[in-house]
């Protein structure tokens, strides 16, 4: 059994009388792929934000590698080595594409930005739109241009909020081999509606509904529990 | 005198302070809770409103009430107007983007500015109140006109809550303030609202300005101190609150009158912008308000 | 990035031939205009980069205005100390703002960054005895020398001028090509994005504005030395708005542009005061025009359309 690099206890976040995120223990293992899903609004959004630090836990306690991290701020966390891409794309609209990924790169004070910033580009297939002004990229572009981003962080923990969401078909299958080359030194947190993606990429699927924990397992298991069936569907009977 | 009558007498004076004050904050508050723009060149739609009741009292003839009432219609009909101008040339092409407005109305407030100095010149000039009634109290006289002012800007208060709670238009307005976007998906027309509003605040300044003018005088630099002021009330009150507007302009134009009888008038003015920029910092939502700006 | 670097220094150049080609009142007014173009340039970093619409900046540049003279007359501090403790006092005053208006964004840091620059005014006038309030006092021509440079007389104070007008825009090109330079446009661009990549937005903002008060303090010690007058309407809310009107016009965030603004604006109500004394109206209307169909100003316009490596 791998090591623990993230975990949660007792995660809680309500707002006002609605319980979004209720008590959520969670593992993640140091160089595992790992799918968070769960129907709409169970939660997986506001609990990936507890963990990046966008949105501050009401209670319980969040590690990185052993270290407490409940009290730090979303940058610090950063710096800690959680990166996030965000479900709504949020990049540099007025920048290049360049110049985007070069904000992520300097993080790291390499010793020559530019090809360091090329690189990056490369490792999603931008390299060519390096000028480009990033609000004039294709939807799917600026999507790539987020993971671009968050691994030119070179994070310990880099999450990842529906990222395949509004990519071609061509598109996932290179995403999907951009995500499989990234363990060990990188663990990975997806949040996914494609089933197909999830199935295909993760080790291990934790499902969230109505803010709890409902099932963590790898996607045999997953897709055999009654439960998980039962939320997705309504009824317990066996999907496809 | 004594301190008791001395105090009392302050506390009249800060009171007609605090209506005028009143009037012309609950315009700029309307405008920021409906529009979401800081009109920096407020007070300068206050000091139009004072030349122009200038103008008006000088070309109508016979007893002075009647050029006075006359400038207490025409005076907000015409400052209204100005702000109508400005709203659908420069506010609406601008999309109300904060930050640009702001800009825009500094703008606004030097050409105004500018205006007058041209038109009326820089000297302050008094304007002859409507009627002239000395309340004899026991300790001292107080001119009854005052008390007219207190008694009308209440009055203006009061019409203004009638039109916000109970009339179609005021409905409009409130669920533009609240949410815009839903406004217009019920087919409101957010351009007319915004328009209508800008026009609303302005004419209130104009008003509490043609209330004013009588006792103090109208000069073309006389916006600063009620810009100013009305920016302190709004903030404190509350942006987009009205009630809390109204009971902020109390307190400071009670507090106003009274520090600045008993203490300089300049440290009075130092502790309420640094207040103001306190309860901006630390309390942004003000005593009253709801939303943070 | 060659021919940003030659361009900037071009300008330098051309100010530097132009101080024995200029005729006297134009000398002058190019003096005046270099230091302006430097408390510009300081509102730039925190405006034109970082996005912080702050209207509260003669409090930085009065806070060194006030600290030089005040140091000089006062307190007999040799000129060249009581010119560095003018750019201290404007970096120090901003820090002190930045750390609480910085806790609020948008309208709110507009409004509260105008409320300390009014208190600021204000208390200038409350200690009226010292300070000498609105009509301010004078700086003795002996006291405005550094050694043998007297920077009252017309060359020495042009080729001063010259020199802090030099630092300061090398500095600035040089500031938009660090890491922290970038840190600052990305806080302008979209925030909760740099937040999520690690930048402090807290740090990022308020190094840029103690920055921004340091280029700003360092303007109103100069122009207290070089033109020998310290006063109270330098701290009002005109010299707040002045910086702002220069960026817009000439280009905010361009490292040129607030000169440009400076030069363009100084000569447009120098040219319009022959014909009309109406010159709050050249500026209110410049405001106006700018900000509906210029927004990104000349230089903004200029780098849009064509010169897109323009820094």
């Amino acid at each position: 059994m791998a090591a623990v690099i993230l975990t949660a206890r007792g995660l809680t976040r309500h707002f006002g009388g609605l319980r979004a995120v209720d008590g959520v223990d969670f593992d993640l293992s140091q160089g595992e792929i790992h799918a968070l899903i769960g129907p709409n609004g169970a939660g997986k959004t506001t609990f990936v934000s507890l963990l990046s630090g966008r949105m501050p836990a009401q209670s319980g306690t969040i590690a990185l590698g052993g270290r407490d991290i409940t009290r730090l701020s979303a940058h610090a966390r950063v710096r800690a080595g959680i990166a996030y891409t965000f479900q709504i794309t949020s990049i540099y609209p007025r920048l290049t594409a360049f110049d985007n990924v070069a904000l992520a790169v300097q993080r790291q004070s390499p010793p020559d930005l530019h090809s360091a910033t090329m690189a990056a580009l490369s490792r999603t297939g931008l390299a060519e739109r390096a000028q480009q002004i990033a609000g004039t990229l294709s939807y799917g572009h600026q999507r790539l241009l987020e993971i671009a981003m968050g691994l030119a962080l070179s994070p310990r923990v880099l999450i990842l909020d529906e990222p395949t969401q509004g990519l071609a078909a061509s598109e996932i299958e290179g995403f999907k081999a951009l995500i499989r080359a990234l363990p060990p030194m990188t663990t990975v947190l997806l949040i996914e509606h494609n089933m197909e993606v999830v199935m295909d990429l993760a080790d291990r699927i934790t499902v969230l509904n109505f803010g709890r924990r409902l099932a963590t397992g790898t996607p045999a298991e997953i897709r055999a529990n009654p439960a998980v069936q039962a939320a997705y569907l309504g009824t317990p009977d066996a999907a496809a | 005198m004594d301190f008791g009558p001395f105090l009392l007498l302050a506390l009249m004076e800060g009171t007609v302070t605090a209506a005028v004050l009143a009037l012309t904050a609950v315009g700029l508050s309307l405008v920021f809770g409906v529009m979401r723009v800081v009109n920096v060149a407020h007070g300068e739609f206050f000091m139009l409103g004072a030349v122009v009741a200038w103008f008006v009292t000088q070309a109508i003839p016979g007893p002075p009430w009647v050029a006075f009432l006359s400038a207490l219609v025409v005076a907000p009909v015409m400052v209204g107007a100005v702000a109508l101008a400005t709203d659908r040339l420069v506010l609406k092409r601008l999309n109300y983007d904060p930050e640009a407005t702001i800009v825009a109305t500094i703008g606004l407030l030097y050409i105004l500015q500018q205006a007058a100095l041209t038109f009326y010149g820089p000297d302050a000039r008094p304007v002859p109140a409507p009627f002239t009634w000395r309340i004899q109290l026991p300790w001292f006289g107080w001119s009854g006109y005052k008390l007219f002012v207190i008694v009308a800007a209440v009055a203006v208060l009061l019409a203004v809550w009638r039109l916000m709670t109970h009339t179609k238009a005021g409905l409009v307005m409130r669920a533009t303030q609240m949410d815009r976007d839903t406004a217009r998906a019920f087919g409101i027309d957010t351009d007319r609202v915004n328009a209508g509003v800008f026009a609303l605040g302005a004419g209130l300044a104009a008003v509490a300005a043609v209330l004013v003018v009588p006792i103090s005088q109208a000069h073309y630099l006389m916006g600063a101190d009620p810009l100013l002021l009305s920016f302190i009330v709004v903030i404190i009150g509350g942006l987009g609150s009205l009630r809390g507007t109204v009971v902020a302009a109390l307190v400071i134009g009670l507090s106003d009158g009274v520090i600045s009888v008993f203490f300089s008038p300049t440290l009075a003015k130092i502790i309420a912008t640094l207040l103001v920029a306190l309860v901006l910092v630390f309390r942004p939502q003000g005593l009253f308000g709801t939303k943070a700006p | 990035m060659n021919r940003a670097f030659a361009l900037h220094l071009g300008v330098i150049v051309a100010l530097l031939a132009a101080n024995w080609l200029l005729p006297a009142y134009h000398h002058t007014n190019l003096a005046r205009i270099m230091v302006m173009a430097v408390f510009a340039m300081g509102y730039n970093i925190a405006f034109g980069y970082t996005g912080l619409l702050s209207l509260g900046h003669a409090l930085f540049f009065a806070a060194g205005m006030y600290a030089t003279g005040m140091g000089i007359s006062l307190l007999a501090i040799p000129t060249g100390p009581a010119l560095l403790l003018g750019l201290l006092a404007g970096g120090a005053m901003a820090a002190a703002v930045g750390v609480l208006a910085l806790r609020t964004g948008g309208v709110s840091f507009m409004i509260v960054t105008l409320m300390f620059a009014q208190a600021g005014y204000l208390t200038i006038l409350y200690f009226g005895p010292v300070t000498g309030g609105d009509e301010g006092f004078v700086i003795d021509r002996a006291a405005r020398a550094i050694g043998p440079i007297d920077l009252s007389a017309d060359m020495p104070r042009y080729l001063s001028a010259l020199t802090l007008f030099s630092a300061a825009l090398l500095g600035h090109l040089a500031l938009t090509r660090t890491a922290f330079g970038r840190s600052m446009i990305a806080m302008r661009e979209n925030e909760e994005r740099s937040r999520m990549l690690g930048y402090n937005p807290f740090t990022v903002k308020l190094t840029a504005l103690a920055l921004s008060g340091a280029y700003a303090g360092a303007a109103g010690a100069a122009f207290a030395v070089m033109f020998g007058y310290v006063g109270g309407s330098f701290a009002g809310v005109q010299y707040s708005i002045l910086p702002l009107l220069y960026v817009l016009l000439g280009g905010a965030g361009t490292v040129l542009g607030p000169f440009v603004g400076a030069l363009v604006m100084f000569y447009l109500i120098d040219l319009s005061s022959l014909i009309t004394t109406a010159t709050l109206f050249v500026t209110g209307a410049a405001l106006l025009l700018i900000v509906i169909f210029a927004p990104k100003g000349l230089l903004g316009t200029v780098r849009d359309r064509w010169l897109t490596w323009l820094p």
